[in-house]
């Protein structure tokens, strides 16, 4: 069973987030960039499957900046086999994403596409859905616990307030969760050994799907300032204040 | 403009999510349905048709939506979807699993998350976990999911007819198991409205256990903790609270030892009041709190629990 691991490069989760003062956008120049977080437990969980036996290859793709072959490339460290990056110069909704992503899903023919929940920076939250209605495959989402059995997957997804076990008929869709892995450190020989691997570049433009984005964002905007805190001395005196100046208490 | 809401429910009860959906509903103006889609759910369907400015609850009841999968809910909105230029949903678990659906069969982008409604297609979000607020315009029909957090429930003073809706043959490939729900006299984390919540300079499960817990269950209050806290294993990770995890809007927060990096930051702006309790008095927590008390927390918190027993 192959698996198809989409991957996007998003600016670093420990990064300060600074709004362009024309409202244009976020800041994006001189930013550190990595891959979605979210994304990197799901290349961690595809690699895992291989190393058990479940899986014969792992292959990773990103769309977007050409930049992103280094967000392909450390897919490829932690031990993805292939690559596929689908090129396009502005940002690529979702929907879009999610129509490439059929394209390649009937080229490649994965058992299993495993996705990030969400990415960080639009934290959509939709891709995989999407993906999932698209082709009538089953999903399961915010994965804790994946476990391949045969021709179906069991999926114990993170819910409100608890968890919901899933069986998915394989093929299937699963996206991830923060709880699902604790992916590892590449190593060194890795990342040489993954500048080596295969990477198909293309236009994301040459497989015949809208990428016009089908949402006007306006403008970018702070968000509302918080007015600023006062120090308190005693447990006492932050009791008072919670209860007759704030009175949350 | 006519509007279609999802409601959330669990077959028993309808969920507050539902009431503040529906103020953004109706923020968005038009006539506003409810559908309620469940087995076995019709007191939820009655609950429904009291909330204030619904002009009709639609009920599907059937035995394959008792565990409201996202591939049947979605061909079931899906189904309706002809008579609605808005289909609007909480993003709860259950919204955010089926909406992004309905939106991709109606070849539609959805616009998730919305913290407010500037005109009937006109809306804002977050965007880098809180970090930036997106203004976003549609154009024509559309699917949203609402942030409730950011609304008032609408009252229930409404008296709105309930028609039964017949369902579609439905068959999915997700097939449920089980609902492993925690069992805990603790408020929902998201939709609490206190939380207390625990960091590294905890040190361990058992002092996190035994420090944050006590003041929690004095307040009544959730649990959160930072990534680093639950790195380390001292909280489990459902209890995460930041932009990789989970974003709350409590009217009260308490951080106890969390020094406050972006990314836990990001999850607790929209709280009305932060409280930070940390031995450092650099730690950048002490920016965004409106009330900052330096110490040792292993005194503080303890003595805190003790005062707002009393």
């Amino acid at each position: 069973m192959k698996i198809l691991v989409p991957v996007k490069r998003a600016i670093d989760y420990k990064v300060t987030i600074r709004v362009k003062p024309d409202g244009s956008g976020v800041d994006t120049d001189n930013v550190k960039m990595s891959m979605n977080p979210f994304d990197e437990i799901a290349v961690e969980q595809a690699v895992r499957l291989k190393e058990a036996g479940q899986a014969s290859e792992v292959v990773v793709v990103s769309i977007g900046s050409p930049k992103a072959e280094d967000t392909i490339r450390t897919a490829m460290a932690i031990g993805a086999d292939r690559g596929m990056l689908l090129t396009h110069d502005t940002a690529v909704e979702p929907l879009a994403v999610a129509k490439l992503l059929v394209k390649l899903v009937e080229e490649e023919q994965p058992g299993l596409v495993i996705l990030g929940k969400q990415a960080i920076d639009n934290d959509a939250n939709q891709t995989g859905q999407m993906l999932s209605a698209l082709l009538g495959w089953g999903q399961a989402t915010s994965a804790a616990e994946l476990v391949v059995d045969g021709d179906s997957a069991t999926v114990t997804s993170e819910i409100d307030g608890g968890l919901q076990k899933l069986r998915l008929t394989l093929p299937a869709i699963v996206t991830t969760e923060l709880g699902l892995n604790q992916p590892r450190n590449a190593t060194l020989p890795n990342v040489i050994k993954a500048k080596k691997k295969p990477l198909d570049v293309r236009e994301a433009s040459s497989l015949g799907v809208d990428l016009d984005p089908r949402l006007k964002v306006t403008k970018v905007t702070e968000p509302p300032a918080r007015k600023s805190g006062i120090q308190v001395n005693s447990v006492e005196e932050l009791v008072a204040k919670l209860r007759d100046e704030a009175q949350v208490l | 403009m006519k509007i279609l809401l999802l409601a959330e429910h669990d077959n028993q009860t309808l969920s507050p999510h539902t009431a503040r959906a529906l103020t953004a509903a109706r923020q968005i103006g038009g006539e506003v349905h409810l559908l309620v889609a469940g087995q076995g759910c019709g007191h939820v369907a009655e609950a429904a048709a009291r909330l204030s400015g619904v002009a009709k609850v639609l009920h599907a009841d059937a035995p394959a939506l008792a565990h409201q999968l996202a591939e049947l809910l979605s061909e079931l909105i899906v189904s309706v979807a002809d008579g609605y230029d808005t289909l609007l949903a909480p993003a709860t678990s259950t919204g955010k699993n089926v909406m992004p659906r309905v939106a991709a069969l109606l070849d539609l982008m959805q616009v998730s998350d919305i913290i407010a409604v500037d005109g009937p297609n006109s809306f804002r979000r977050p965007i880098y976990a809180g970090n930036a607020i997106e203004h976003v315009e549609t154009s024509g029909k559309q699917v949203i999911t609402v942030r409730t957090t950011a609304f008032v429930p609408a009252d229930t003073e409404g008296a709105a007819p309930i028609e039964q809706i017949s369902v579609p043959d439905l068959a999915s490939p997700a097939e449920w198991i089980e609902d492993i729900t925690v069992t805990t006299e603790r408020p929902e984390l998201t939709s609490a409205k206190r939380v207390v919540s625990g960091g590294r300079s905890l040190g361990s499960k058992e002092k996190f256990d035994a420090v944050i817990l006590p003041l929690a269950d004095a307040l009544g209050a959730a649990v959160g903790a930072s990534r680093d806290a639950v790195d380390e294993g001292f909280a489990p990770n459902d209890w995460q609270v930041g932009q990789t995890g989970k974003t709350v809007a409590p009217e009260l927060y308490i951080a106890c030892g969390i020094s406050g990096a972006i990314q836990h930051v990001a999850g607790i702006k929209d709280a009305k009041v932060i409280v930070a309790i940390n031995s450092d008095p650099e730690a950048p927590i002490f920016k965004l709190a409106d009330y900052a008390l330096v110490g040792d927390l292993f005194e503080l918190v303890p003595e805190l629990t003790r005062a707002v027993s009393k």
